[in-house]
């Protein structure tokens, strides 16, 4: 196994000299190049796994800081780099792309885009990263624009407009590049616009394929809205997709249905709100879908990033999909067929308290007038932030919240359940004092098994986080949260091994690359872009 | 016994307000007690407790920019007043900004249940001698520096609140006024305000006024306590409790 990463190395170091152009096929075998980040979560299936290993549970409490790349930008930091050959693309917030010398830090080149006045979003102008195909970086815009500039010189190529910002459509997902086609989803959903899925010629701009996450009068689930509200549900796409070569299925997640809270003026299941839906890449065509929270009330998104992994499941294999979700409950599906095999709570639930032999949940609790505990909070279990698998662990590594509440009104904004004012922030970056009680949500890094997914071990922090994790070939969990440490867990036992104080909180996903040789560790916090290696 | 007590400052109601429309005369109690719920989590912080901090405005007296319907106040809790500060509040329902209006207009009325009035310079004595206040808390500098700093209290806090402070100062503690009592692996007890904790780490002010900082593995327990102020029913009159009061309302802050 050694021998064989070396020859990966150096064939993508080979590579990095004669040119710097990412093939589809490169994207495509991108665990092949540990060294370099070619994807938003380096490899299509999203395990976010390195395979470099010269950072180990042995030495990973030697890691010292390389440099610290300052954003001028006080949005959250939520971009996980892309790393090509000695470079690393990231977003400043919203939507300025630089270019940094991979061993220094130092900024090649930046591009400026001036979003629209009326592009806005619920919860911060943020960007989760970029793809990449050939020499032409993508990335999606505040103001619902798709925009492709020039890796090399950082100049505009083309840019197009999905959706009208006035209407409340942004873009603030990675997109996703998988043969000749750049593919993105529209947020917004709060705000009541209609998801998006689209593809793109990565050449020209040219839109190949549009589907809407709501189906439209005719279509097979417009019936789950009443009335006209499909027009305005929501069902927003802002968080990156899973992409599985031998189905050329790609796997997106929504958004919740709007009205977030009043699901009287939406009766019905609100298809396909709260789900992951399989597209056929070349066509745009569905393929399957499965709703995780139907006829959803409490912002339930289904938007965390799907893990794809081969699961035995009773006794043989299936080509599987993980996904810890916002309400709490934690699925294996086929991802071949949207199959249901496994689902379960990870976190405290009180909305429901089974499932029918299809996976749809029972639901017990609903909003009230006077207003209902829920569990988890409206933030949910799980957000955003990226989990991680481990092929050599075998496990699945989510941060999230536990004994997280909220107040659920019928028809209004849920109440915090709690006296504590930093439960309910969205990431927003703040250096407040912390003063949560032992009976209030806290945070955790939890393996779980991906059959029978329960909980193997947790790392418990005291506030929440919005961090995702890192898994690596060197047996490592990386990690953070709001607190502003960033550290490293043993993939095996959750036991700490090495922390940083970073300053500022994590709201992002982590991730490796390799230059000169070693291996570097990456991650946003705070207002800043961080790198660590070994001496 | 409850005392309904407000700062002599605040009591100059009248000239500025506006007629109580139509919809606050239909709301509820719980309507204007949901709408206070929701000023406090999403206005109060710009506008303050008493809606009074941004020059001009005054919610507590009625004193807006100019004379709004509520419809028109819903509007702007929504949407926001472009070139301004305020800003759209996307996720606010109607109904929800409807509650906030009917809370802002009984603002002005609450103000007029005034049963006693207070008188802020015979509070400041009271603060500094009968009351002993500055034993644990500090006003402009003057005073211990143990319990939270009361320089702003007027503007972080309803004259209402800290009147139920004073009062019965357990029921409802500040997420900043808790008291925690860690001790370390050499058996050393130290109790104190928490500052601020993380994972690995926590900050107090001990009794001796000293910050302290602890990693938590070399704790043996760490615990939060009750707090230590005792009520002032029986040591202070109604009087001097409303005279505290004014007194610490008109702590606004330099």
């Amino acid at each position: 196994m050694q021998a064989s990463i070396r020859l990966a190395i150096a064939a993508s170091v080979l590579a990095g000299t004669a040119a710097a152009e990412v093939t589809p096929e490169r994207l495509l075998n991108a665990a092949d190049e540990p060294g370099n980040w070619l994807n938003y979560s380096s490899t299509y299936d999203n395990q976010r796994y390195s395979r470099l290993d010269e950072i180990t549970r042995e030495n990973v409490g030697g890691l010292q800081l390389q440099w610290i790349w300052q954003a001028s930008s006080l949005e959250k930091f939520e971009a996980t780099p892309l790393v090509v050959d000695g470079i690393v693309y990231t977003v400043q917030a919203p939507n300025d792309i630089i270019a940094l010398d991979a061993a220094t830090g130092r900024v090649f080149w930046s591009y400026h885009h001036e979003n629209d006045p009326n592009g806005r979003t619920c919860c911060g102008l943020v960007n989760r990263g970029l793809a990449i195909h050939g020499e032409r970086l993508f990335m999606g815009t505040i103001d619902a624009h798709l925009i492709a500039v020039d890796a090399i010189s950082g100049q505009l190529l083309w840019q197009t407009q999905l959706a009208d910002p006035a209407e409340f459509y942004s873009i603030t997902m990675s997109p996703l590049v998988v043969g000749d086609k750049v593919m993105i989803g529209t947020g917004g959903g709060d705000g009541g616009a209609r998801g998006i899925i689209a593809a793109f010629d990565v050449a020209t701009g040219e839109e190949l394929w549009r589907f809407f996450t709501i189906p439209g009068p005719g279509e097979p689930g417009n019936e789950t809205w009443s009335g006209d509200s499909w027009r305005r549900g929501g069902a927003a796409v802002w968080n990156h997709a899973a992409y599985d070569p031998e189905t050329n299925l790609a796997f997106w997640g929504t958004g919740n249905p709007a009205p977030d809270w009043d699901g009287s003026q939406r009766l019905g299941d609100n298809l396909h709100s709260d789900s992951v839906v399989a597209l056929d890449v070349d066509t745009g065509k569905l393929a399957w879908a499965y709703q995780f929270t139907p006829h959803d009330e409490l912002d339930y998104d289904s938007t965390q990033v799907p893990i794809l992994a081969d699961v035995e499941w009773e006794g043989r294999t299936r080509k599987g999909m993980l996904w810890a979700n916002r309400n709490g409950l934690i699925y294996l599906l086929d991802r071949q067929t949207g199959e249901f095999l496994n689902g379960k709570p990870y976190v405290a639930v009180t909305w429901m308290d089974g499932f029918d032999e299809k996976g749809r949940p029972n639901q017990v609790l609903f909003p009230t007038a006077e207003g209902a505990e829920f569990k988890p909070h409206v933030h949910g279990a799980s957000n955003w932030a990226p989990a991680s698998y481990s092929p050599r662990t075998e496990l699945f590594y989510v941060s999230h919240w536990e004994e997280s509440a909220s107040i659920a009104v019928a028809g209004e904004f849920p109440r915090t359940a709690d006296d504590n004012p930093r439960q309910t922030g969205m990431g927003a970056i703040s250096q407040l004092p912390f003063f949560n009680d032992d009976d209030e949500a806290y945070g955790v890094v939890r393996a779980y098994d991906p059959e029978t997914l329960d909980q193997v071990w947790e790392f418990r922090m005291a506030d929440i986080t919005w961090a995702g994790t890192l898994a690596t070939a060197g047996d490592l969990v990386f990690g953070g949260g709001r607190e502003g440490y960033f550290f490293a867990l043993d993939a095996e036992s959750g036991e700490l091994l090495w922390r940083a104080a970073v300053g500022g909180q994590v709201n992002a996903g982590p991730m490796s690359f390799e230059v000169n040789g070693r291996q570097h560790i990456a991650v946003a916090a705070g207002n800043a872009l961080f790198t660590f290696a070994l001496p | 016994m409850r005392f309904r007590v407000f700062a002599s400052s605040c009591v100059t109601v009248g000239c500025f307000a506006v007629s109580v429309p139509a919809l606050a005369q239909h709301a509820t109690a719980e309507d204007i007690a949901d709408g206070q719920r929701a000023f406090a989590s999403s206005c109060a912080v710009c506008h303050g407790p008493d809606g009074n901090i941004i020059p001009n405005i005054d919610f507590s007296r009625g004193l807006y920019r100019r004379e709004y319907t509520d419809a028109e106040l819903v509007g702007i809790i929504q949407n926001g007043i472009p070139n301004t500060a305020m800003p759209a509040t996307a996720r606010m329902t109607v109904a929800q900004a409807e509650r906030i209006v009917a809370y802002l207009r009984d603002l002005p009325a609450q103000d007029g249940d005034s049963l006693i009035a207070g008188d802020a310079a015979r509070g400041r004595e009271i603060f500094f001698a009968k009351g002993a206040c500055d034993d644990c808390h500090a006003v402009a500098g003057q005073g211990s520096r143990k319990g939270p700093d009361l320089s702003r209290v007027g503007r972080e806090r309803r004259a209402l609140e800290i009147e139920d402070s004073i009062l019965n100062p357990t029921a409802v503690v500040q997420p900043n006024a808790r008291t925690v009592r860690v001790t370390t692996d050499d058996g050393d007890v130290v109790t104190g305000r928490l500052l601020n904790q993380d994972t690995f780490t926590v900050q107090l002010i001990d009794d001796d006024e000293q910050l302290r900082s602890f990693d938590r593995s070399d704790l043996r327990n760490f615990a939060f306590v009750a707090s230590p102020m005792s009520s002032y029913i029986g040591t202070l009159s109604a009087q001097e409790i409303a005279d505290l009061v004014s007194y610490l309302v008109s702590q606004q802050g330099s």
